[in-house]
């Protein structure tokens, strides 16, 4: 409209990026539960599933990175880039703003390991890598009180949606989780399956 | 200084990226768990084993350095020498 | 003349008299009390500091007697090269081979010849940690707390021996299964590299002994290098444990001198077939018996070893194949399940043979052979240990010397009169608990 001053135009952009970030986390976290064995879309490579996930969290970074740089570089709120990262030292909302740094701090963690992945063990990078089930409701408390954006209207239902399908797909996966039966203890039943027979599955 | 593909199968879930990624070297079984070539990675396909071994899931596979002659033989202590 | 020849050793007094046996097992008459050892061989002869030992074992070409094999210098010299108090030693008495029963009688009989070996290889290595690990139902029948307290009370013993737990699973006994377990984990086998030798119990050095290589270690260093060689053969010298299952199902176990004749130790007439080394062993035929001696050297060119030292006598009316299915399925559910291919390999293998040997209550599918043959190709070398290893052997021998009747199980018919079982195989309930310590 008229009279948009720069002020105005970088807090829109935050808070623009900000959406886009949170249903591209969103996206990679369903990937990320949904990954397995079983977890593969008919006709769709393995590799290209894992290269989504790790795609859409690059791209995710780069829309939290203007995100955060936007928030800090519009004068009308004070937020220091200082407090992008140190959580609850901001002047501006410092708690629902801090969980936005510690959600930035866990990703940042998940992301550099995730990139030395072939130097670090086994156990320490899935360690940090569970990080994630922590980052992502952290990164959703922070969008939905740091602003009123998302607490009406289509954007509120667009962040119930993401949190419902996240909720899911966490369901779906803990569920198939229960229903396994642990390694050892898998052979009596391969063992009595009626399908075993010489001609194999 | 060649290198060789293997597979720890403990950790080894069967995800089947490996054999995707790298179907030269890497097959998958009728249960979906990799049988790799025991020979070296050949130079041209150095870079996509690399790949391969940072990108499995479970971070199963790695990548040894192989000599390029056969050590002389002897068993690894406690190994079962099968029989003849 | 047989196995009883080899058991009722002549008497003499003890092992220092330079020939016969019995050198492990107590001569008759003698008992297996500290007291009677004592008078026997004397307390443990110590040599003050580590390593000393080693040479006198490599003279002596003292192999595994767990079924590796593998030569005890190599271990002990691998393992001393840690620094001082870092290593860990475990006699390892889990027999899992339900076959089997030489260690628990080693344990019964003679238990101070381990305990002094379990000391001797801890001085050698320069331990800190020493541990016996028992299979339960041994443990708790052996009293071995209280020959350890009267040890300790004459002060005998200079390291503190620990008694571990170990389950009755097939795999207990694997190295680093033991290992894991000792460390506090359960007894599942771990990738390897690092063998146990480099990291063990606790991420430490360790040495992983059957006991009664321990026990035979504790002779040489008491009788010497020479002593040890003179008996058994050049190549594998030497005298070792056997259990003996006969056709008319009687079990005992002997020591046998490294080269006697089998037919010396098992009764063929009446036998249709001998297993050999144990359930990761192989069958040979009953008539190629009399042309094998109870050394590598001769079993390998029949694709048998002598393994943990199991020789049983198939008696002619029991069908070879039904008796091969029955431990393949065995095998099957003592698999860790922790790999692939032998979670999904040994299942398919045992009941394709289930089927072959007529359990499965129809005839078999004709494709049988050729899926057990590709099965057997698929699990081989792609385990962490060598459970499908050890299972193919057993399996490919039981399809090599049954072959005949193999035929005419395809055609549904079986020569076996007698549907009785024979070897031992224990049922159970299978079930993560079950593999930690009891």
């Amino acid at each position: 409209m008229h009279d948009i001053t720069s002020s105005t135009a970088l807090w829109y952009a935050s808070r623009a990026t900000g959406v886009v970030s949170l249903v591209l986390l969103s996206a990679v976290m369903i990937i990320g539960i949904l990954v397995n064995r079983q977890g593969r879309l008919p006709g769709l490579p393995r590799f290209v599933i894992l290269g989504l996930h790790r795609n859409l969290s690059l791209l995710a970074v780069a829309f939290v990175a203007v995100h955060v740089l936007s928030a800090v570089a519009d004068p009308f709120v004070s937020i220091s880039l200082a407090a992008a990262v140190i959580p609850f030292v901001s002047a501006y909302e410092p708690l629902w703003l801090g969980l936005g740094a510690v959600s930035l701090d866990l990703m940042a963690a998940m992301i550099v390991t995730s990139l030395l992945r072939g130097h670090l063990g086994r156990r320490t990078w899935r360690a940090v890598h569970w990080l994630a089930y922590a980052s992502w409701p952290v990164a959703v408390l922070h969008s939905i009180y740091s602003s009123k954006d998302l607490q009406s209207g289509p954007l509120l239902y667009l962040a119930i949606a993401c949190i419902l399908a996240v909720i899911g797909a966490l369901a779906w996966r803990v569920a198939r989780a229960r229903a396994a039966v642990p390694r050892a203890s898998r052979v009596p039943g391969l063992m009595d399956d009626p399908h075993l027979v010489a001609g194999g599955r | 200084m060649t290198s060789k593909l293997r597979v720890n199968p403990i950790a080894c879930s069967g995800h089947g990226l490996c054999a995707e990624l790298l179907p030269e070297l890497i097959s998958l079984d009728e249960w979906g768990y990799p049988v790799i070539a025991g020979q070296a990675v050949p130079p041209r396909l150095a870079r996509r084993a690399r790949r391969a071994v940072t990108d499995c899931p479970a971070l199963a596979l790695r990548l040894a350095p192989a000599p390029e002659r056969p050590a002389a033989a002897r068993p690894a202590p406690g190994r079962r020498v099968p029989a003849a | 003349m047989s196995a009883a020849a080899a058991d009722a050793a002549v008497a003499q007094d003890g092992p220092a008299a330079a020939s016969g046996l019995p050198r492990l097992l107590p001569p008759p008459g003698h008992g297996s009390d500290l007291a009677s050892h004592l008078r026997t061989h004397g307390p443990v002869p110590y040599r003050g500091s580590a390593r000393a030992l080693i040479p006198e074992v490599r003279a002596a070409g003292l192999t595994g007697r767990g079924g590796a094999a593998f030569p005890v210098h190599r271990k002990l010299e691998a393992v001393a090269a840690a620094r001082p108090g870092r290593a860990v030693v475990v006699g390892n008495a889990a027999e899992g081979e339900p076959a089997s029963h030489k260690d628990q009688a080693l344990l019964h009989l003679a238990p101070h010849l381990v305990l002094d070996g379990l000391q001797l290889a801890a001085e050698a290595v320069g331990a800190g940690r020493v541990v016996l690990y028992v299979r339960h139902d041994v443990l708790a029948h052996a009293g071995l707390d209280a020959q350890i307290a009267q040890r300790s009370v004459r002060g005998l013993d200079r390291a503190a021996v620990e008694l571990v737990s170990a389950p009755a699973r097939f795999l207990a006994g694997e190295e680093s299964a033991l290992a894991s377990l000792v460390s506090a984990g359960t007894a599942v086998p771990r990738f390897t590299p690092p063998r146990v030798f480099e990291r063990g119990v606790d991420g430490r050095p360790t040495l992983v002994q059957n006991v009664e290589t321990l026990a035979h270690l504790a002779l040489i260093a008491r009788y010497g290098p020479g002593w040890f060689r003179g008996l058994g053969t050049p190549d594998e010298p030497g005298t070792m444990l056997c259990t003996l299952r006969r056709a008319d199902g009687s079990v005992n176990v002997a020591e046998a001198i490294i080269g006697t004749p089998l037919s010396g130790l098992v009764d063929s007439p009446g036998a249709s077939a001998v297993l050999i080394g144990g359930y990761h062993g192989a069958w040979v035929p009953a008539d190629q018996v009399p042309w094998l001696t109870l050394s590598n050297a001769s079993l390998r060119p029949a694709g048998a070893f002598t393994g943990a030292g199991v020789l049983a006598a198939l008696p002619a009316d029991v069908c070879g194949l039904v008796e091969s299915a029955r431990v393949a399925r065995y095998l099957a559910l003592e698999s860790a399940g922790q790999c692939g291919p032998c979670l999904n390999g040994l299942p398919s293998i045992a009941a394709a043979m289930g089927e072959l040997a007529g359990l499965a209550g129809r005839r078999p599918d004709p494709r049988v052979l050729e899926n057990l043959s590709r099965w057997a190709g698929l699990v081989e070398g792609r385990g962490a240990c060598h459970h499908p290893d050890g299972t193919v052997r057993f399996l490919r021998s039981a399809l090599q010397v049954f072959a005949a009747e193999a035929r005419l199980h395809l055609q549904g018919r079986c020569t076996a009169a007698s549907g009785r079982p024979f070897l031992p195989v224990p049922a159970g309930p299978t079930t993560d608990a079950d593999w930690s310590s009891p």
